[in-house]
Order: C-alpha cells, then sequence, then structure tokens
C-alpha cells in the first residue's frame, strides 16, 4: 500500500513537473519574440538620448593671473592654462599614483625676458601660436604621452616647437599685430595678421621637409589688399584655403592657396550684427553669432552664379543673450555656442539639434576647450577650472534628420541621402532613411504586381474549377516554390535574368500583351471544337491545354524581339530608352527584382489564398448554382465576396515576405540608394542595405545603431502586417464555421 | 476563318457571358506557375549538369578582319547571334541581307600564357573546325585548366615515354596524398597544439599562478613541439623537390612549348577520345569530385565539400536545439494551453515569428548572440585570448542558434497539425485507463505524433539549409581555412567560422573577380542546394501525406 502510494505521488510529481516544463517552453516563444523586440530596442535607444553635461571635478588654479587657454589630453588626466604671464601649467585631474587631483604637474615659461603674452591662437587642437609684448611670436604643441608602469599609466607631458623654439619672424615692417590668425598643418604655416601700422598681412612658412621631423623652413611675406582699417576678427580654415576676415557687420573671405597672390574671394554680408564666429570642423562652414542670440551656419553652395557663400540654417541659443563666442568639436559637426553670462548651447549643425543648455560658470569664461575625444569641456573662470563630462555620442542622429531632408556641406539643396562611409577621414555620414525605405517598398510594389495577378488567378482556378486530381498534383508543385531558397532565386536574377531581359526587353512587354492573348485564343478555339473532342480534352484540362499555347507565345515574343528591336528601337533599345526616353537603364533593375521577387511571393500568397477559397462552404456555391447563376457568377459574387478577407491577408502575408527578402534585391540590383520609381533602375532595399553594411560597422557606432533601427523598422512593420493578416484570418475562420 | 455575321457575334457574345474566357485566364495562371516551377528546376539542373560532363574541344582556325591567322583551341563555352550592324565599323564582310551573325564564346584555359581565358569568335571568321583526338584537358590546381597536345614526359627529369603517363599521374597523386596528410594533419596538429600551450600559459600569468617551474615546463613542451614541427617541415621539403623533378611538355594553342610540373596537375583527359560511355564515367567522376574536393582558385573550381560539410554540421547542431523546444511549445500549444489571452498571444508570437524577415534574426543574432553573449562568454572563460575574441565573433554555434530561432515556428505549426489529428478517442482511454496525463504525452501521443514532428524537423531542415541573409551577419565565411570538426581537441569547435552552401552560391556567383569562369560551378553548386532541398521536402511532403492517411484510418 504504501509503496503503490509512494509511487502515485512520483507519478503525479512527475506529471506536475512536466506540465511546468511544457509551459514554460511554451511561453518562451513568446519570450523570444518579446526578447527581440527589446534588444533591437535597447541598442537603437541611444541614438535618440540626448547629451548630458556634468561637472566632474573643479580645481583651483595656482596662478593668479589671467588665464589664457586651457587643453586636456585624450584621457581626460591632464589638463593644461596658459596664463598672461606666459606661464603654461600642467595639472592631474584625477587621484592616482599617490597624488591629488589639482596637484602640477609640470610648468614651463614661454615667453622671455618678463614680457607677457597678448595672444593665444589656436590651430586645432594641436598647435597654439603664442605673441607677447616683445613681439616674439613661436608656435608651441603640448604633448602628452602614456607610460604604462607594472601596474599603472602615468601621463607625462612636454612642449615641442614645431617651428623651432627660436621667436619667429612674421612681418618683414616687425611691426605689432592687432589680430593674428594662424592654422598650419605638416609642411606650410599660414599666418594672417592686422598689423598696428594698418596692414592686412599674410605670412606663410614653407617647410623644407616636413615639420613633423624638421623646423626648417622657408618664408613668404604678403600683403593683403583690404579696404578697412578695422578688423574684429581672423580665422584661417585647417586645410589653408580661406581666410575670413570680419570687419564691423561683413565677413570678407580671401583665398590663401595662391603664394603669389591673395585673393578676395567673396563677402559674406549676414545683416545682424555679428559678435563671434567660428569655424566647424570640416574646414567647408563658418558659424556666425549675433546679438541676438542667433548662431547661423553658412558654407559654398554652387548656384546660378557660380559658388558663393549661403546661409543653410541657423541656431537660437536658449537665452536670447549675445553670443560672445563659439566653440568647435575637432572631428564632429557639433559646437558650442557660449554667453556673457555663462550659458552654455550645444548644437548639432545638420542633424539641427539642440542638444543640451545650461548655465556653466557665472560670467563668460576666461577659456574654454572641448577635450580631443569631444566627450569633456573644460571651462575656467576666476582661477577656478571645471571639467565637464559630455555624453553625446550620437548628436548626428535625431528622428527628424532620418526622416527629413538635410542640407549637407558641398550640396546645392536639402537632399535624402544614404552614404555611411567613404575613404576620406573628414567625412560626414549622412544617414537619411528615405531612400533606403523608399526602395523597399520599390521592390515590393514591383514584386507584388508581377506576382498577385499570376498567384491570384491561379489561387482561384486551383481552388474552385479544378478536378481533385490535378489539384493533388498541382498544389504541392507550385508550393515546392516556397522552398527554393532565395539565393538561388536571386543569383538566377542577377546572373542569368538580368542579362536575358537586357538583350531582349521588348520580349518582355510582348509577353504581357502576348500571354492574355494567346489564351483567349486556346479558350475560343476549344470553345469552338467538336462535341466529341471536348468530351475527350474536357475543359477542366485548360491547366495542362495551356502550358504548350503559353511556351509557345513565350517563344514567338522571344523571337519577335530582335526583329522589333531593329525596326523599331534602332537596333538597341537600351540606347533607345537611354538617350531618346533620357530614362537611365541598369542592368540590374526593378523590373528584374520585381520577376525574381514575385516568384518568391507567389506561393506565399496562392497557399493562403487558394486556402480561403477552397474553404468557403459547398451549401454556398450550391445554393447560387441552384438559382441559375453560372460558375463564374458563382464565383465572383459569392466566392470570392465571402473569402476576400482570407484574400486579403493573403496578399498581407505576400507583403511582408517581399518587404523583408534579402538575398533576391541584393543579388538582382545594384543596391544604390535612389530615389526613383523607373522600372529601368535598381534600388537598396533596407534588408540588402543590413545585409551589405552590418559586417563592416563599427559596434556601438550611430552607423551600428541606424542599422539596428531598419531592423526594427522591418521587426515593425512585418508584425503589424502579419498580425492584421492573422487577426482577419481567425475572423474568417470562426465566420466559416458559424456558417 | 471568323466571319463577321451576327451569328458569330452572338456567339462570341454568349461565350463571353459565360464567363469561360476568364476561367480560361485563370488557368492561365496555374499554367504560368507550373512553367516557371519546373522551368526554374529544369533551368538549373540542365546548367548544372552540363558542368560535370566532359566538352568536346575544338580547334578552331580563323583568319580576322587585319587577315591575321590564328588558331583558338578550347570548347564552346556560349553561342548568340548579334545585330551585324554591330559590325558595322570592323571589316568583317558578310552576304548582304546577313542581319545576325553567330558568334561562340571558347574557353581557352591556358590562364598564365593569355590574359583572357574567354574570347568571343566570330562564326563568318573561321575558316576550319576540327575536333583533333591528341588534344588533352589538364586540370590544374593553379590557373585552371590547360588546352593543348602532349609533347614529352619527364620522369625523375628523365624523359620517358608518353605510355608511362597514367603511371606518373598516379605517382603524383600519391605524393600529393602524403604531403596533403603531412600539411594537415600533422602539421596543422603540431601548429594548433603551439597555439593551446602559449594560451595556457598567458592563462596561468592571468591567474597569477605562473611558476618558474610551470613555465619551463610549457616552454619545454613548446620547444619539443617545435622541433618536431622542423622535421616534418623538412621532410615536406623533400617530397616537393622530389616531385618537382617530374614534368610535363605540352604545345599550347599558339605553338609554344609549355613546361608544366607534374604536382600542379590533377587530372589528364583525352575529351575528343571519349565515347559516350567513358564520357559518362568522367562525368559521374567529375560529381563525385566536385562533392567530396575542397576549392581552388578562390573558390571558382574544384569541389564544394567544406561548404557541404559547413551546412549540415550547422543545420544538425540547429536540429538538436530546436527540435526539443518547438516540439515542446507545440504540445504546450495544443495539449495544455487554455483557451485565453496568453494562447491568443502566443500564437501571434509564433505567426510572427515564422513571419520576420530573416535578415532581422542576423541582427539580433549578431548583436546580441555574438556581442552580448559571446563577448561576456570570452571575459569569463576565455581571458587568455582577448582581446582576440574567441565566442565573441561570428561562428558556427551562434548560427545554428539564430536559424534555430528562425526555424522555430517551422517545427511548431508541423507538430501541432500532427497532434491535432491524433483522435481525442486515444487520450481518453489512456486517461481512463489511469495513466497521469504526462504518461499520456509521453507513451501514446508522441510515439503517434513521431512521424509528424519528423516532418517538421525535416521542412526546418530545408529551410535553414537554403537560408543565407542572416548567416551572413553571424558566422558564414567564404573561405573557412579549418573545418569546425578535426581531429585536434575538443574537436568540435563551435567557435569557429565556416562555409555554407548558399552563401558559396552568392560569394562565387558575385563578388569573384571572374564571374565568367565561376559561372557553371555556381549552376552546379544550385543544382546541389536545390537538390537537397526539393528531396527535404518532398519527404516531409510524403510523410505528412502518410501520416495524414493513416489518421483516417484510425479514425474509422
Amino acid at each position: 500500500m504504501a509503496l503503490a502510494f509512494k509511487s502515485t505521488g512520483t507519478r503525479q510529481l512527475k506529471n506536475s513537473l512536466a506540465k511546468w516544463l511544457i509551459t514554460l517552453g511554451g511561453i518562451s516563444v513568446l519570450f523570444t519574440l518579446v526578447l527581440i523586440f527589446m534588444y533591437l530596442l535597447y541598442v537603437i535607444k541611444p541614438v535618440f538620448d540626448s547629451a548630458t553635461v556634468e561637472q566632474t571635478s573643479q580645481l583651483s588654479l595656482t596662478s593668479s593671473t589671467k588665464t589664457l587657454s586651457v587643453g586636456v589630453d585624450e584621457l581626460k588626466e591632464v589638463a593644461y592654462q596658459i596664463n598672461e604671464l606666459g606661464d603654461i601649467r600642467f595639472y592631474r585631474l584625477t587621484d592616482k599614483n599617490g597624488h591629488k587631483i589639482g596637484s602640477q604637474l609640470f610648468s614651463q615659461q614661454l615667453v622671455s625676458n618678463g614680457g607677457e603674452i597678448k595672444h593665444v591662437v589656436d590651430s586645432g587642437i594641436n598647435y597654439k601660436l603664442i605673441v607677447d609684448s616683445n613681439n616674439n611670436n613661436i608656435v608651441i604643441a603640448p604633448k602628452f604621452q602614456s607610460v604604462y608602469t607594472a601596474d599603472s599609466r602615468e601621463i607625462i607631458a612636454r612642449i615641442d616647437y614645431p617651428l623651432g623654439e627660436e621667436p619667429l619672424e612674421l612681418d618683414e615692417n616687425n611691426a605689432s599685430f592687432s589680430k593674428i590668425a594662424f592654422a598650419m598643418d605638416s609642411e606650410k604655416a599660414v599666418f594672417v595678421a592686422k598689423t598696428n601700422d594698418g596692414r592686412l598681412i599674410k605670412t606663410t612658412l614653407l617647410s623644407e621637409d616636413s615639420f613633423d621631423y624638421d623646423p626648417a623652413f622657408d618664408t613668404i611675406f604678403q600683403e593683403i589688399e583690404f579696404y578697412s582699417k578695422k578688423v574684429d576678427e581672423i580665422l584661417i580654415t585647417p586645410d589653408l584655403s580661406l581666410a575670413f576676415v570680419q570687419s564691423g557687420n561683413t565677413i570678407s573671405v580671401f583665398e590663401l592657396d595662391d603664394e603669389d597672390n591673395v585673393t578676395l574671394k567673396t563677402e559674406i554680408k549676414p545683416k545682424t550684427t555679428i559678435t563671434s564666429m567660428a569655424l566647424l570642423s570640416g574646414s567647408s562652414s563658418i558659424l556666425i553669432g549675433d546679438n541676438k542670440g542667433q548662431i547661423s551656419q553658412w558654407f559654398e553652395v554652387a548656384g546660378e552664379g557660380g559658388r558663393d557663400f549661403q546661409k543653410i540654417r541657423s541656431f537660437n541659443n536658449s537665452t536670447g543673450e549675445v553670443v560672445a563666442k563659439i566653440y568647435t568639436e575637432q572631428f564632429r559637426k557639433s559646437f558650442y555656442g557660449v554667453t556673457a553670462t555663462g550659458v552654455v548651447d550645444v548644437f548639432y549643425t545638420t542633424s539641427e539639434a539642440q542638444l543640451w543648455n545650461g548655465k556653466l560658470v557665472s560670467s563668460q569664461p576666461d577659456a574654454f576647450a572641448v577635450s580631443p575625444r569631444s566627450d569633456a569641456i573644460i571651462v575656467v573662470n576666476n582661477n577656478d577650472l571645471k571639467i565637464f563630462s559630455v555624453h553625446n555620442e550620437h548628436p548626428e542622429v535625431t528622428w527628424s534628420a532620418l526622416w527629413n531632408e538635410v542640407w549637407y556641406e558641398g550640396y546645392a539643396e536639402p537632399d535624402y541621402i544614404w552614404q555611411s562611409t567613404s575613404g576620406t577621414d573628414d567625412f560626414e555620414a549622412k544617414f537619411s532613411l528615405v531612400p533606403i525605405s523608399f526602395g523597399t517598398i520599390k521592390a515590393a510594389f514591383y514584386a507584388m504586381l508581377f506576382a498577385v495577378p499570376i498567384a491570384l488567378t491561379a489561387a482561384i482556378y486551383t481552388a474552385y474549377f479544378m478536378t481533385p486530381a490535378l489539384r493533388k498534383k498541382v498544389k504541392p508543385t507550385i508550393e515546392l516554390m516556397e522552398a527554393l531558397p532565395t539565393v538561388i532565386l536571386g543569383f538566377l536574377a542577377g546572373l542569368w535574368l538580368a542579362p536575358l531581359i537586357e538583350s531582349y526587353l521588348p520580349a518582355i512587354f510582348l509577353m504581357v500583351i502576348f500571354l492574355p492573348l494567346s489564351t483567349l485564343i486556346a479558350a475560343f478555339a476549344w470553345y469552338k471544337l467538336p462535341k466529341e473532342l471536348k468530351i475527350k480534352i474536357p475543359e477542366t484540362l485548360a491547366p495542362v491545354i495551356l502550358i504548350p499555347v503559353i511556351l509557345v507565345s513565350v517563344y514567338f515574343a522571344f523571337a519577335l524581339s530582335p526583329v522589333l528591336e531593329l525596326h523599331m528601337f534602332g537596333g538597341d533599345v537600351r540606347q533607345y530608352i537611354t538617350n531618346e526616353l533620357g530614362i537611365n537603364f541598369d542592368q540590374r533593375n526593378a523590373l528584374v527584382v520585381g520577376i525574381a521577387m514575385g516568384f518568391a511571393v507567389i506561393p506565399t500568397i496562392f497557399t493562403m489564398a487558394e486556402d480561403a477559397i477552397f474553404s468557403v462552404p459547398r451549401h454556398l456555391t450550391s445554393g447560387s448554382l441552384a438559382l441559375g447563376a453560372t460558375q463564374w457568377q458563382t464565383l465572383i459574387k459569392v466566392v470570392l465576396l465571402t473569402a476576400s478577407p482570407g484574400i486579403f491577408s493573403a496578399l498581407m502575408m505576400g507583403l511582408g515576405r517581399a518587404v523583408g527578402e534579402t538575398m533576391i534585391v541584393l543579388m538582382a540590383t545594384g543596391n544604390t540608394p535612389i530615389l526613383d520609381w523607373s522600372i529601368f533602375q535598381g534600388m537598396r532595399t533596407l534588408a540588402a542595405n543590413i545585409a551589405v553594411e552590418m559586417p563592416e560597422s563599427e559596434v556601438g557606432s550611430s552607423h551600428y545603431r541606424i542599422l539596428f533601427l531598419a531592423a526594427f523598422v522591418l521587426f515593425v512593420f512585418t508584425f503589424v502586417v502579419n498580425t492584421l493578416a492573422e487577426f482577419i484570418r481567425q475572423r474568417l475562420r470562426d465566420k466559416y464555421s458559424s456558417l | 476563318m471568323m466571319k463577321n455575321s451576327n451569328k458569330e457575334q452572338q456567339n462570341m457574345n454568349k461565350w463571353f457571358r459565360s464567363g469561360s474566357p476568364w476561367i480560361w485566364l485563370s488557368a492561365g495562371g496555374v499554367s504560368i506557375s507550373l512553367i516557371s516551377v519546373l522551368g526554374l528546376l529544369w533551368l538549373i539542373a540542365s546548367k548544372g549538369l552540363s558542368y560535370f560532363w566532359p566538352a568536346d574541344i575544338y580547334e578552331f582556325k580563323s583568319i580576322n578582319d587585319k587577315g591575321i591567322h590564328g588558331t583558338v583551341i578550347g570548347e564552346i563555352y556560349d553561342r548568340e547571334f548579334i545585330p551585324a550592324s554591330q559590325l558595322a565599323h570592323t571589316a568583317v564582310k558578310l552576304p548582304p541581307g546577313q542581319e545576325t551573325v553567330e558568334r561562340l564564346l571558347v574557353k581557352t584555359g591556358n590562364r598564365e600564357l593569355v590574359s583572357l581565358d574567354f574570347r568571343w569568335l566570330l562564326v563568318p571568321e573561321i575558316q576550319t573546325t576540327t575536333k583533333p583526338e591528341e588534344v588533352v584537358v589538364i586540370e590544374r590546381r593553379t590557373n585552371g585548366n590547360f588546352y593543348g597536345y602532349i609533347e614529352s614526359v619527364i620522369l625523375e627529369g628523365k624523359e620517358v615515354d608518353i605510355t608511362r603517363l597514367p603511371e606518373l599521374l598516379e605517382r603524383v597523386d600519391n605524393f600529393q596524398e602524403e604531403i596533403d596528410s603531412l600539411q594537415k594533419t600533422h602539421i596543422g596538429a603540431i601548429n594548433y597544439k603551439i597555439e593551446r600551450t602559449r594560451l595556457k600559459e598567458r592563462k596561468y600569468k592571468l591567474d597569477n599562478e605562473l611558476t618558474e617551474d610551470l613555465a619551463k615546463e610549457l616552454n619545454g613542451e613548446v620547444a619539443a613541439l617545435e622541433a618536431e614541427y622542423k622535421v616534418l617541415e623538412a621532410e615536406l621539403m623533400g617530397l616537393r623537390e622530389e616531385i618537382a623533378r617530374d614534368q610535363l611538355v605540352v604545345r599550347a594553342m599558339d605553338g609554344q612549348t609549355v613546361t608544366i610540373n607534374f604536382e600542379h596537375i590533377l587530372k589528364i583527359t583525352y575529351n575528343n577520345k571519349l565515347n559516350f560511355f567513358d564520357k559518362f564515367l568522367t562525368f559521374l567522376e567529375q560529381i563525385s569530385a566536385f562533392l567530396v574536393d575542397d576549392p581552388r582558385e578562390a573558390n571558382t573550381e574544384g569541389g564544394v565539400f567544406p561548404a557541404i560539410f559547413g551546412t549540415v554540421l550547422m543545420v544538425l547542431l540547429m536540429t538538436v536545439i530546436v527540435s526539443p523546444f518547438g516540439v515542446i511549445a507545440a504540445i504546450y500549444l495544443h495539449e495544455y494551453a487554455g483557451k485565453n489571452a496568453l494562447t491568443k498571444l502566443l500564437r501571434i508570437a509564433v505567426i510572427n515569428l515564422a513571419g520576420v524577415p530573416s535578415i532581422v534574426y542576423g541582427v539580433f543574432g549578431l548583436g546580441f548572440f555574438v556581442y552580448m553573449v559571446g563577448g561576456s562568454l570570452d571575459q569569463l572563460f576565455y581571458p587568455e585570448t582577448l582581446p582576440s575574441p574567441t565566442f565573441g565573433t561570428p561562428g558556427v554555434m551562434w548560427s545554428a542558434i539564430t536559424l534555430a530561432i528562425l526555424t522555430l515556428p517551422v517545427v511548431i505549426v508541423s507538430t501541432e497539425e500532427g497532434l491535432a489529428r491524433i483522435p481525442s478517442a486515444m487520450r481518453h482511454g489512456s486517461l481512463a485507463l489511469g495513466a497521469t496525463k504526462a504518461e499520456t504525452l509521453w507513451r501514446i501521443i508522441l510515439p503517434i505524433a513521431s512521424p509528424a514532428i519528423m516532418t517538421g524537423i525535416i521542412l526546418a531542415i530545408a529551410r535553414a539549409a537554403g537560408e543565407v541573409a542572416p548567416l551572413m551577419l553571424v558566422g558564414v565565411v567564404k573561405m573557412a581555412p579549418n573545418l569546425p570538426l578535426d581531429g585536434n581537441f575538443p574537436f568540435l569547435h563551435l567557435d569557429r567560422k565556416f562555409m555554407h552552401l548558399g552563401f558559396h552560391i552568392y560569394d562565387v556567383g558575385f563578388q569573384s573577380p571572374n564571374v565568367e569562369a565561376a559561372r557553371p560551378l555556381v549552376y552546379a553548386t544550385a543544382l546541389l542546394l536545390v537538390t537537397i532541398i526539393v528531396a527535404l521536402n518532398m519527404t516531409a511532403v510524403s510523410v505528412r501525406n502518410r501520416l495524414r492517411e493513416k489518421y483516417r484510418m484510425l479514425e474509422h
């Protein structure tokens, strides 16, 4: 008794254990779907996060004079300050290796003979020009080096003199400067200055070899013709090609490339009171701040009268105060607008996004710098140095930049552009999802255009007119198509169909006419057959009878194609389309994709539509036929009407498949992201775009996350379509069972 | 035939009213679908099989429009007609009124001698076409085929009679086998062991357990292995030197003689001497070589064995993962789930898992499995190899898991259909006799449903074998140096990347530099893949049909 009881207990235990396990297994399906959804969201989310700026450390500077310039190393461990007395001092920003935050690491006197620094001018974040009150000019480069010891990392700072330690002679007449700008690369250093004796000069130092190894150079002095005595600000682009000279509310742009002659290229007149200006990374755009708190971006646009600077877009700071200073990032198109009251606004130009704003210090900072990796800013005010960490990984991506036209530098007008990578370094990635979403819709549209008529007619005939014996053979054959790997369809489309269509283009359009026509002729011929023959070859064999008919008409279409080409299109349709019609012709175009993907979609639509029509209750059709309707009338008025929700859901499923198909589109189109409905041009779809670019994208980058977004868009789209289709099918099934 | 009389008109109208034309039009849809399915299969089969059929080798003597004589030896690869107008600017003389000109694409091989191994010949320019019996096709390890005449055979530096050719070929085969086994098996194993010893040392170091004795021991191991390596390398060099002394002197189509080392030769055939039966034998040989050989020449020649192996292994792993989950989910849905919102949600989830584009699974697999799960596994278990990832990079395991999710709905739907067809009387009978629900499931339901489960698994395999898009993100490569299964511990390397038939088609057909030369191989690969998938599907369908018959009998 006890044994039996125990065994019953174990059995019960096993039973409930099995129940729990199986329930768990069942729920895991739902869990998987939710996991995919959540994970995609998790990867995408940071793209849309706004920037944050947080203070991480603060230290008091040891010098009491005014700070002219600051900087920080890549790892944000050491900051430096250049003060009016000519000192450069390096401070530690972290508690490490027994040193306290704010302790001085190293300092050096940059100015001799007790002079004071008058100007510190930056060229990028690497070089600084120091001009002192004795009119000595020197270029320094603060350098940081990581040294690894047994268990820690130490940053060592030093000062390099890329143009030599001797003061540079920048003016033939040795005049002092009221304004000076400077920029250099490894071969050339250019200085543009307003002298106190009223000249605007340009001085070029040409390296003999490269400034990276050897500070030796030749000097070229030039004088620039300039109408105004007053110069408020001068900027030189990092590529040393242009100088912007602000005089009052006019900015004159000079071309610097010519070593013999400096020419005035154009003038920018922004019609406001200019209070500050800065160059955006990439040296194409200039930012102009005004007294009403507006910062506008200008770059050259090819217009009717040649290339000219145009106001592209403008940003309003949060307070409407005067824009006192604009600071830009080294590699990205972000910039910081600073007001006299210490309010900082962070913007990104191309996405037109205001990323952050807030009051960082109580008045206009003495010095302000963006860290080399753009992940921090450093602000000095009244001998307090503050470090703010900036979390701003994806400023270029906003919802509107993804879906709206964006005006990129170098383009004539705003446009939808997808261009994620390029060969050059200062390239700005262009992420517009519009062209690839459009490509997806285009591909799906042409596929459906091809597939729907064939799949639906086939489904109607198979479900309603076909004899059961034939249906048993035909249905699995067509469904076999669904099993064909799409990579094979894509390969045939790209390597066999595309060249075939290219050389027999008229045949394709002839077939559109020939196939229905020959079918009707065959039907009429059968109708005219004598009775005895009609019994031998019944109408139910129509699909079989039509196979040779269609094959023959296809043959005729192909045979006629070269003749038609010769007489109507001058021997080459492709040339005709390109030259006479002015339409671009790609070999791998929407027509090829439409046909190939159509084949992939036909079985999906066919199977489900056939099921829907076949399961229309028999008594409905019998009733209709009994009342004297013909077969065809019954089909149109009763069967199709009843089955229409099922057919609709079949179409939705087909659409879902066409939208997500990857390999066919990848192989059968040129994958160019263009916005064009033309049937003779290719496209790039979301799915193909992911397949092409995902393996090369850097994990965690904006590009990577946007590709996830593309996957998410596909996921959500197919989710909606499938759920809707399933819902409709379910309703239909209930309706049938109640009939 | 058709007079425009009133009676005919009425007849026509009557015909249209009957709806018969529309019925015929819809029948046309069926016909087009059938033609396209069967046509597609026929196209792949014919193009794929012709790759293996030994082609006749022709010698064309021609004069081009500048009056220069030329000889071209090769196989006819393609022929087409072009409009005569395209030749208007050349000096080719055509009989007046001729609108098209035939031209032949000839595969001439001999890649090291001529810049193009394919060339177009205009038929009017060809003077004579012959099929010389003495022409041989030499299949080589590098540079593709060679077409020409054998001049002399050199064995170990001495010229010997041409009748000893088969003997020499066998000799070279033996040598190659030895070299292969040395290179791949022995030297490969030593390299692998050295790498593992190094990693072991690094691991000890990371764990601060590396004592001096241990370091010495490990270094000793490496030194011993390296010594062994040197011996094998010397042996390999010796073999190579020996084999390099066998040579074949051949005359190419332009008359120059070329010496080919036997070590590069795979096979020599006199294609034009073969009768139908010989050709058929060669055809079979070619097919089997295609199935068991490694690819050569950046995948454009040779076999597809690693791709077959990779596909099969990945699919097997996937089956192991997907079967239990799919079956359990189906059992839950059919046997346990109540009629509530959760079940509805589950069904929607299954439908959606089936409908989500495959590339989305690839993206998810790459982000979640490879970078997130794989990255964490590396941190935990393989810190010694970092920063080079072990599981934090695409590989065969992640591919199998990703495809398992993709094929999950296939198994669920098929299994559930099988469960639904089991008459409830069987369940009730079992329960009435006192069995618990779990016992009923295990002893009664599952055995009866097993063919349905098999159907689901077969369909899942067919689906997985043909899927490429997600694999491109989670583990497939164009050329894997090692198979994921080999003789080195732990034998099954789940972290390795693999080759796949479907990706092979995409890669060779679209990414290889010489697409024209690679195309027949792509067709052959496509044929192989289609054959596998169609066979799997047909099996599944027939299993299902037999099952349906069986249930129908059970019900009565």
